[in-house]
């Protein structure tokens, strides 16, 4: 196994040793804070700077990203992220803009968070957009307070139960978990759907909503969403849609016109934001008329009308019955915003179309390819992500032998064990910027692992092998959560 | 896989034992979990739990699972240690991997093995 050891930053470090000599002060010394609010035991790592930057760059080369190579990981949407958009949100009069800042001061910031709420009304389908969010988790808290406080405004306080498939993304349960709803689990039927018989039974006068991800997780449209919908309309409950999966829309399906309510968009995954290593998402909101006057505070809205000679004053707007603040300031301004407006200009709405059409022919090109090596358990046309079994019959190989050797084949591994529903699942996505060269790589070493699992199942076992660390020891790192190579020395009674 | 004939058993893959009111999960839903890696139980002594009440937390290294009560009754005891070796429900599901044991439980319609193994196979690969 070819691991390479990079010592930890704190086993480089050498006494004495300094990055920056400072000069002699030529200010006068002042005490310092109380000594109970100081810490002399502190372990700072002491390097000189060289030593600290080769560090990092060797740690650097270990990455992985999809500037490297292709990233199909599925329910992630990891597009390659045009460049342009690294500059735009870099332009000085976006970079060093203050969130408070007089209005009068930022109205460029102002009209385009004003033109990305427009365009994502636009292309969703919805009457209004926060762009509060930091994530797509905080989008489908921010959705389902709404939905709550929705039912409360009309004095029905019943409704305690949040209807959400058995192949939803686990934090569609968790966000109406923190709000104290009893989630209802409806199972999806031989083709992916959801259960009508399940969600008929599920329907009544205590079900806050559904929050449904159509395209699901099996990248699957439900061919009855018009059904699914309107059985919740008619016990009075809300539709929620995840919009994890809206790249295989754009341009296509408009979810507000479908009879949605309210969407969270995760701009880190449709609009080319990037993401990974829990780096800036982005989780805006749409609402349809019902939801609309629950929206977060503040929108960017005009304050003041222009006319052929003055632009109109951009400023904030609270509606009516608003849930109140999602987060401090207007969401993450530089990092997601400035970029998908960007992207989207880029596009136009043609382009947009073509993204979706491109990602949902991409993952089909591939399944069409994979059929008849894996097992694909929901084997229709997908949308812009499909589902395999990673494992076959007779033999020990699992999905994660499977996706650890694809990097022995430059590849980053598929999505693995999700969604529940699937026996070992390998979740692909391969998004709509990759060219037919790459999808045949990525095919042809997944044809030839499924041939090495049958010859030499070892090879699979312990792989990868061509990585700097060969195969992690996840069990001992979830179970030792030891994550600081040294330990403050009360350690034993802080746990 | 291993399936005691003594015990009575859930579609959701948890055990009862009639005789002495210990709950805990099948080695079929060890093996489905793989190496689980957190526990956390989440009732008390003493507590009055009603059949379906999620009792446990399980996690492994592929998925996470809520664990529900077999029977109605009152909890009369706790296993304290699983939390600190959740290892435990792996090597040992049926014996040191007990999670509570439940007072004055009916069995109701719980599934004998033979009934638990056919299930299994229906669902395993």
């Amino acid at each position: 196994m070819a691991t390479i050891v990079e010592p930890t930053i704190f086993e480089l470090s050498s006494p004495g040793r300094l990055g920056v000599t400072m000069p002699a002060s030529d200010v006068p010394e002042t005490a310092l804070p109380p000594r109970n609010l100081l810490r002399s035991e502190l372990p700072l790592p002491e390097l000189a700077e060289v030593d600290v930057v080769r560090h990092y760059m060797r740690l650097s080369k270990f990455n992985y990203s999809v500037d490297d190579g292709f990233y199909p990981l599925g329910s992630c949407t990891m597009k390659y992220n045009p460049k342009i958009n690294e500059d735009t949100c870099r332009l000085p009069g976006f970079l060093y803009t203050h969130p408070l800042q007089p209005i009068e001061t930022v109205q460029g910031n102002l009209v385009l968070m004003f033109d990305l709420q427009e365009w994502l009304k636009e292309i969703s389908g919805f009457t209004g957009v926060t762009l509060q969010p930091a994530a797509g988790a905080h989008g489908e808290f921010t959705g389902v307070l709404m939905m709550a406080a929705y039912h409360k405004s009309r004095g029905d306080s019943k409704r305690t139960k949040m209807l959400i498939p058995d192949a939803a993304h686990g934090t569609n349960p968790a966000s109406a978990g923190m709000l104290g709803m009893s989630v209802v689990t409806i199972p999806s039927d031989a083709r992916g759907n959801v259960d009508l018989k399940a969600l008929a039974a599920a329907c009544d006068d205590t079900v806050v909503g559904m929050m449904l991800t159509n395209p699901n997780t099996l990248g699957m449209f439900d061919e009855n969403i018009e059904e699914v919908i309107k059985m919740v309309k008619d016990c009075g409950g809300l539709m929620y849609g995840d919009g994890a999966n809206l790249n295989a829309l754009l341009g296509i399906v408009r979810p507000g016109d479908l009879g949605f309510d309210v969407m969270h968009f995760n701009l880190h995954k449709t609009f080319a934001v990037p993401h990974g290593g829990g780096g800036p998402g982005s989780g805006p909101v749409g609402v349809s008329d019902r939801l609309l006057d629950f929206l977060p505070s503040p929108l960017v809205g005009i304050v003041e009308g222009g006319d052929d000679d003055i632009p109109p004053l951009y400023g904030f707007v609270t509606p009516k019955q608003s849930i109140g603040r999602m987060k401090a300031f207007h969401g993450h301004f530089g990092g997601g915003l400035v970029r998908a407006y960007t992207y989207i200009s880029m596009h136009g709405p043609d382009g947009l179309k073509a993204i979706s059409q491109f990602a949902v022919l991409n993952a089909n090109y591939l399944q069409a390819r994979l059929r008849s090596t894996y097992k694909i358990p929901y084997d229709r046309i997908c949308m812009h992500e499909f589902v395999a079994e990673g494992s076959f019959e007779g033999s020990d190989v699992r999905a994660l032998d499977i996706a650890k050797r694809l990097m022995d084949y430059n590849f980053h591994p598929p999505t693995n064990y999700f969604p529940l529903i699937v026996h070992e699942a390998l979740m692909i996505e391969p998004t709509e910027t990759e060219n037919k060269d790459t999808l045949d790589r990525f095919a042809d070493a997944l044809i030839k692992i499924a041939e090495e699992a049958k010859s030499q199942p070892e090879l699979l076992h312990n792989a990868p092998h061509i990585t700097p660390f060969g195969r992690m020891d996840e069990v001992k790192a979830a179970r030792e959560l030891v994550l600081c190579c040294w330990l403050p020395e009360n350690y034993e009674t802080m746990k | 896989m291993n399936i005691p004939s003594n015990l009575k058993y859930t579609k959701s893959d948890e055990w009862f034992d009639p005789s002495t009111g210990a709950v805990g999960i099948s080695d079929f839903a060890q093996s489905q979990l793989s190496d689980i890696v957190f526990v956390e139980l989440l009732v008390e002594e003493g507590e009055e739990v009603s059949a379906g009440k999620a009792i446990a937390s399980v996690e492994s290294v592929k998925a996470s699972a809520e664990i529900y009560s077999p029977v109605a009754g009152k909890v009369s005891a706790v296993n304290k240690g699983l939390s600190d070796k959740p290892e435990t429900l792996n090597s040992d599901p049926f014996g040191e991997g007990w999670m509570i044991k439940i007072e004055g439980g009916s069995t109701g319609d719980m599934m004998d093995s033979s009934t638990y193994e056919k299930d299994c196979e229906g669902r395993a690969h």
